[in-house]
């Protein structure tokens, strides 16, 4: 059989694979690629010997900050970041959960002021992954990785 | 930026001994206005009596004039005003902030958004640096040092700020620690990481008359009701302590009893005339604290 790519290659840009298919959105939510301009295409449910069904997303002409891409590693730290120049894989980067996470994560305190007034939260990564801990900066309690609930970019 | 005290890790160890030796002074001469030109702003938005009325004698020893509320009835909080907006408004009148508040961070947030210096008095379950403050005081006072002491904590040690803060400050001295709790009121498991993560050994019980008699401090904490969202596991804890004269008697000569008051039911009022007894002490202690906080806050 051919192989062929379900997902076009791109010419410059950033290949973002390895995401676990349930994740998919909530990587282009946490991104704001909903609100691009840019070319961007996506996949979902695709086969993969590491996951079983994974999602790949493809923008032409966009480089992220490390500290910006380095947010999905919350929620999809396998993901496997690729950087194309002239349709060659030219850098691989490996995502690590950044020290500082601001404005993604809701704090699981429901007593907490980011949960009641209009607040960014802040958090301070105090156990890196695979079970990462989040320090609130401002209630100081803990969200883990069983209570990781992403706030949605489309307010 | 202005200095704030929201969280006792605000404070380094040298910052917190300064704080008990300016509180010292303050002891020995309660009345030196030297605030005379200053207004410090005493916004509670949740009921207190200890804390407020001695944050408000503190001021007005040193001389500043107090103005705030102690009850948001009265305030534009009940129209919908925001934390933010309130802050905005009382940084541009006051030349301090002292907040209580009972969403847990909302203390950090207002110093956020204010000009001037905040104090947190209380915010919801997290921190109330002052007790600790006063608590630290208490100990030096009593023991004579803060180094290589052993404190037992009783009661709630769930919910109750004060016992997380003094075993944070406490950290700095070297201390060794026993919990005793019920088990639905254990120490939460961060705590304890975090005193593993420092080598400071600390051992937990249910029984109360286990610790008793090699401890130099014993911090009883009432079972706040406030606190619990499940009315019934409340009732099944609120009575699980009760400490009395007759279970003191081997008790260490230097050994202290302190409690952040209102007490219930888990000190017996025979305590009281104890030579352990160090309670309403501890409470006075807290106007020189706070005299201590505040000069050191607005930089006098």
């Amino acid at each position: 059989m051919e192989k062929q790519l379900k997902v076009s290659a791109i010419k410059d840009g950033t290949v973002l694979d390895h995401i676990p298919s349930c994740q998919l959105f909530k990587v282009i939510d946490i991104l704001g690629l909903n609100k691009s301009s840019n070319q961007i295409t996506f996949g979902t449910n695709l086969d993969s010997k590491l996951l079983g069904k994974k999602g790949i997303i493809k923008i032409s002409d966009k480089y992220f900050e490390s500290d910006d891409i380095n947010r999905i590693a919350l929620i999809a730290p396998q993901a496997k970041i690729n950087i194309i120049h002239d349709f060659e894989v030219v850098e691989k980067r490996v995502l690590t959960i950044p020290k500082t996470i601001r404005g993604i994560v809701k704090c699981m305190n429901p007593m907490c002021i980011t949960n009641h007034q209009v607040v960014e939260t802040l958090f301070t990564t105090i156990v890196e992954s695979p079970d990462f801990k989040l320090l609130c900066h401002y209630c100081e309690k803990i969200t883990d990785k069983e209570n990781l609930k992403i706030i949605s970019n489309n307010r | 930026m202005p200095k704030h005290l929201i969280s006792i890790h605000d404070f380094s160890r040298d910052e917190i001994l300064e704080t008990l030796s300016l509180a010292r002074e303050f002891e020995k001469n309660p009345r030196q206005p030297i605030l005379s030109d200053k207004i410090v702003a005493s916004i509670f938005f949740e009921p207190s009596t200890r804390t407020r009325l001695s944050f408000e004698t503190a001021a007005n020893r040193l001389g500043a004039r107090v103005i705030g509320f102690s009850d948001i009835g009265n305030t534009s909080v009940t129209k919908g005003e925001t934390l933010k907006d309130t802050i905005k408004m009382v940084s541009n009148y006051s030349d301090l902030i002292v907040i209580r508040h009972p969403l847990d961070g909302s203390a950090r947030y207002a110093s956020e958004i204010s000009s001037v210096p905040v104090i947190n008095a209380g915010d919801g379950a997290n921190q109330h640096p002052t007790q600790t403050m006063l608590d630290l005081y208490s100990i030096l006072k009593t023991q004579g040092k803060l180094e290589n002491l052993k404190i037992n904590m009783v009661g709630d040690l769930k919910y109750g700020r004060t016992v997380h803060s003094l075993l944070q400050a406490m950290s700095h001295f070297n201390p060794e620690f026993l919990f005793t709790s019920p088990d639905e009121l254990k120490m939460p498991v961060e705590y304890k990481e975090y005193l593993t993560n420092l080598n400071i050994p600390f051992s937990e019980t249910k029984n109360l008359s286990k610790g008793l008699d090699d401890s130099d401090i014993i911090y009883m904490t009432r079972v706040q009701r406030e606190r619990f969202t499940d009315p019934i596991e409340y009732e099944r804890v609120k009575n699980f302590y009760s400490l009395n004269l007759s279970m003191l008697s081997g008790c260490k000569p230097n050994m202290k009893i302190l409690h952040p008051l209102p007490r219930v039911n888990e000190i017996s009022q025979d305590v009281d005339a104890s030579d352990h007894a160090y309670y309403f002490e501890q409470a006075e202690n807290g106007v020189y604290t706070r005299m201590a906080i505040i000069s050191k806050l607005l930089g006098k």
